[in-house]
Order: C-alpha cells, then sequence, then structure tokens
C-alpha cells in the first residue's frame, strides 16, 4: 500500500524556535501524538469555492492603474516527492507591496500603502503542475521580533496536496538578500539545504526583455510512495 | 527521483485579505444537506490563556452525516451528499472566535467515532497544529481508535460539548500551549 513518509528531521522548522519570538506562547509543549494515516487524513479537500478569474494570477492588473515597484514573473512547478507535477493543485499567494507593506488594518508599518496594490493571487496549476504570477517584487518590513528586526522579502504561498496531510503553507524568498542570514523564520528550519529550497532562483528564461524579471519557485508536497516507511509511534 | 517536502513556514499575522475573503467557507452544510446541523464554535488561546486576535485560521476537514468524505480514496465518495462540503476556513476574530456551521459528520472507517479534521495556522505557528474535535456524550468514543491512543486525562481536550440555551451549538477551546494543552497529532 502506498503511503505518506513522516517527514524528515530538519526538513521541516521546529514549532518552538525561540528566535523567533511568538513561538515561545504559542507552540505546543507536550508530545505531539503520532497516528497512523487513516482515510480522514489520506483525503483532504478539492478546494473550488472561490471561482478562479482570469486575472487572479496577475497582481497588477487588479485596479485601474497598474503598481508602484519592480514587476516581476514568479512561476514554478508544484511536485510530489517523486518529482512529478501536481496537475489541478490550488497555488494562492500574498505579500507585502513594494514598500514592504501590507493592506492589512493591523498593519501600522509608516510605508505608504498603494491603492493599485492589494497583493493577493491564485490559480490551479496545469497538467504538469505548472503556476506563473506576475507580481512586484515586495519591500522588506521591520517587524519588532528583537532590535532592528527586518524580514527578508518574501512571498506567501498556500497549496492544498491530495490529502489533508500534504497542505502546506511557505514562504518564498529572494537569492541574494542580505537580510536571509538574520531571519529567525526562515532558520527555524534546521537544516541548510532545505533553507536554501525556500529561496527562489533568478531565472533569465523566464525574464521577458523590455517587460520583467523572472523568478523561479519549485515546491515540493508530501505524495504517497509505494515503499512504505517504519511507521513510528506504534 | 525523491524530493523532500517543501519546508513550511508561518502564515504571519496578515493573511486575511488573502485566505479568507470568503465568509461562505464558515458554511458547510448548504441548503438541504442530510443529517443533524450543528454550530460549531471554535476559541483558540495561547499559552498565557489570551485569545489570538485575529492572526489565526481553523481549516475543517469532514465527513458528511453518512460518514463519506468527498474524495476520490473514499470508496462512497460517489454517493457523497452534494449538499455538503467538507471543507471549512475561517479566521478568528478579535476574542480568539470562529463559528462554523456543519453537520454531525458520521462514523467513517469503520471504527473511528464521528469527528472533525481540524488545521491551525496562526502567526507564531511555524507549520499548522493537527487536531480533531470529538463531541462529548458520543458513544461510539468508547471504541474510537484514536481516542485510544491517547492518555485518558488528555482526551476531554478533544471534546466539543454542547452550549446550553443556543440551539444545536457546540463549543471547544483549542488551547495551543500550557495547562490543558490540546492535544495535537504528528500525521
Amino acid at each position: 500500500m502506498k503511503v505518506y513518509p513522516r517527514m524528515k528531521p530538519g526538513s521541516q522548522p521546529e514549532y518552538l524556535s525561540p528566535d523567533y519570538k511568538s513561538t515561545i506562547v504559542r507552540a505546543p509543549l507536550r508530545p505531539l501524538i503520532a497516528l497512523p494515516h487513516t482515510l480522514s487524513e489520506l483525503t483532504g479537500p478539492v478546494y473550488g469555492h472561490n471561482p478562479i478569474g482570469p486575472t487572479d494570477n496577475d497582481l497588477t492588473l487588479h485596479f485601474a492603474e497598474p503598481p508602484q515597484g519592480e514587476r516581476i514573473i514568479v512561476a514554478g512547478r508544484i511536485l510530489d516527492e517523486d518529482g512529478k507535477g501536481v496537475p489541478n493543485a490550488m497555488v494562492e499567494l500574498w505579500q507585502a507591496n513594494a514598500a514592504g507593506r501590507y493592506q492589512h488594518k493591523r498593519d501600522n508599518h509608516p510605508a505608504p500603502l498603494d491603492p493599485n496594490f492589494l497583493g493577493a493571487g491564485r490559480m490551479i496549476t496545469d497538467d504538469a503542475g505548472n503556476y506563473r504570477f506576475v507580481t512586484i517584487k515586495p519591500g522588506a518590513y521591520p517587524w519588532r521580533n528583537h532590535h532592528n528586526a527586518w524580514r527578508p522579502a518574501h512571498i506567501h504561498f498556500s497549496l492544498f496536496g491530495t490529502a489533508f496531510v500534504s497542505r502546506l503553507v511557505t514562504q518564498m524568498y529572494f537569492p541574494n538578500d542580505p537580510l536571509l542570514a538574520l531571519d529567525p523564520v526562515l532558520h527555524s528550519v534546521g537544516d541548510k539545504d532545505a533553507q536554501e529550497r525556500l529561496v527562489s532562483q533568478f531565472d533569465l528564461s523566464m525574464t521577458e526583455p523590455e517587460w520583467a524579471l523572472g523568478y523561479r519557485f519549485d515546491i515540493v508536497l508530501r505524495g504517497r510512495k509505494a515503499t512504505p516507511f517504519e511507521e513510528h509511534g506504534k | 527521483m525523491n524530493l523532500t517536502p517543501s519546508a513550511s513556514q508561518t502564515v504571519g499575522p496578515f493573511f486575511n485579505f488573502a485566505l479568507t475573503t470568503n465568509s461562505a467557507l464558515g458554511i458547510l452544510a448548504g441548503e438541504g444537506a442530510q443529517g443533524e446541523r450543528l454550530r460549531l464554535v471554535f476559541r483558540l488561546v495561547d499559552g498565557e490563556g489570551v485569545p489570538t486576535p485575529a492572526d489565526s485560521m481553523i481549516e475543517l476537514w469532514q465527513a458528511d452525516a453518512q460518514g463519506r468524505y468527498g474524495h476520490v480514496l473514499d470508496s462512497q465518495s460517489c454517493n457523497a451528499d452534494a449538499n455538503f462540503c467538507g471543507f471549512g476556513r475561517l479566521e478568528t476574530d478579535l476574542d480568539g472566535t470562529c463559528i462554523f456551521e456543519t453537520v454531525k459528520p458520521g462514523s467513517c472507517g469503520g471504527l473511528q467515532a464521528p469527528h472533525i479534521n481540524v488545521a491551525v495556522f496562526a502567526r507564531g505557528l511555524l507549520k499548522q497544529l493537527y487536531t480533531r474535535v470529538y463531541f462529548d456524550g458520543e458513544a461510539l468514543n468508547a471504541g474510537d481508535p484514536v481516542l485510544a491512543r491517547i492518555p485518558e486525562d488528555r482526551r476531554t481536550t478533544l471534546m466539543a460539548r454542547p452550549t446550553p440555551g443556543q440551539g444545536n451549538t457546540w463549543s471547544i477551546e483549542i488551547r495551543l500551549q500550557g495547562e490543558a494543552e490540546t492535544v495535537f497529532f504528528d500525521l
């Protein structure tokens, strides 16, 4: 029988990552209870509640005027653990504007809001698991986690895989950002390779002349494997 | 090929303009849904007993009143109730609360007692927390294989309880940490 292998140690963040201060009162301190995967975990929502509009994957077209900032293309593939594209997967993303401010009533960073940028998009992957968004490069912003704390520029991604256990919310970062080395959220992931996989790659072949730089970002979701791993927790 | 799943990162505090704009995702049971309709009230509190103010999100996944999941892996999925959607998603309000309208799920997979699968996302959670909601007083709880894995004194953290005087309303508090910390699962 095919199973979803357990996550490799270090490839995912720990709930309690004290350098990210908010985890200190929100991380569970009792051990998690391991469950074998039943029908409840092996099934999952087929997300289709909100119909997708034709411009939902171009965040620069949501208002009458284009937003401020550097237009970019963000594209890649949603893959399973065997490297196969995940077709028909809902990809949702959201981000701050070019000045590093979210369109959110509780974001009080003194940077300008952009009336022509909401910062939310979504689309469904094609038959090969490809997705492609046009947006603007988000700005870094301060976040009071510690003295002089700044989040590196990032774009949030939310994905549904094929099961309740493959649900993933993550963040995409940009290459060569000096803030990456200082970010407690990224560094909550222990494994360096796993950190690097959250950093997109500049891609000249995706870049469109006289128009926009291209960044490639592939995401791997949990997938069922033919080889059963030892089931722990028994 | 053998790839490692991408690392999770926190949903952060500022997701609602993207993820929870559609309040219809709080209504799983449409007009004509089969089964016992109920309101399910969640309240999410952190390790200091403070509600998570509008910076957390709860997602539900549940079977219909006959215990069928609307998913290809469920051999009963073709019969699943068309007026019922097994997925729900709401942000919590300033009091850490959100309210879903659903039906009591049927028993699924043979032995399992009626339960609702829950994923919690929040600022300060670097990956989602998985838990379940069971129904206090349900006779099938006694034979549920998941509840059997949990020390008896912690099982109560998964039990929704009826709220007197509010129709068929059930309530549960999810405590992220501390005394009476909710049982969370490693899936």
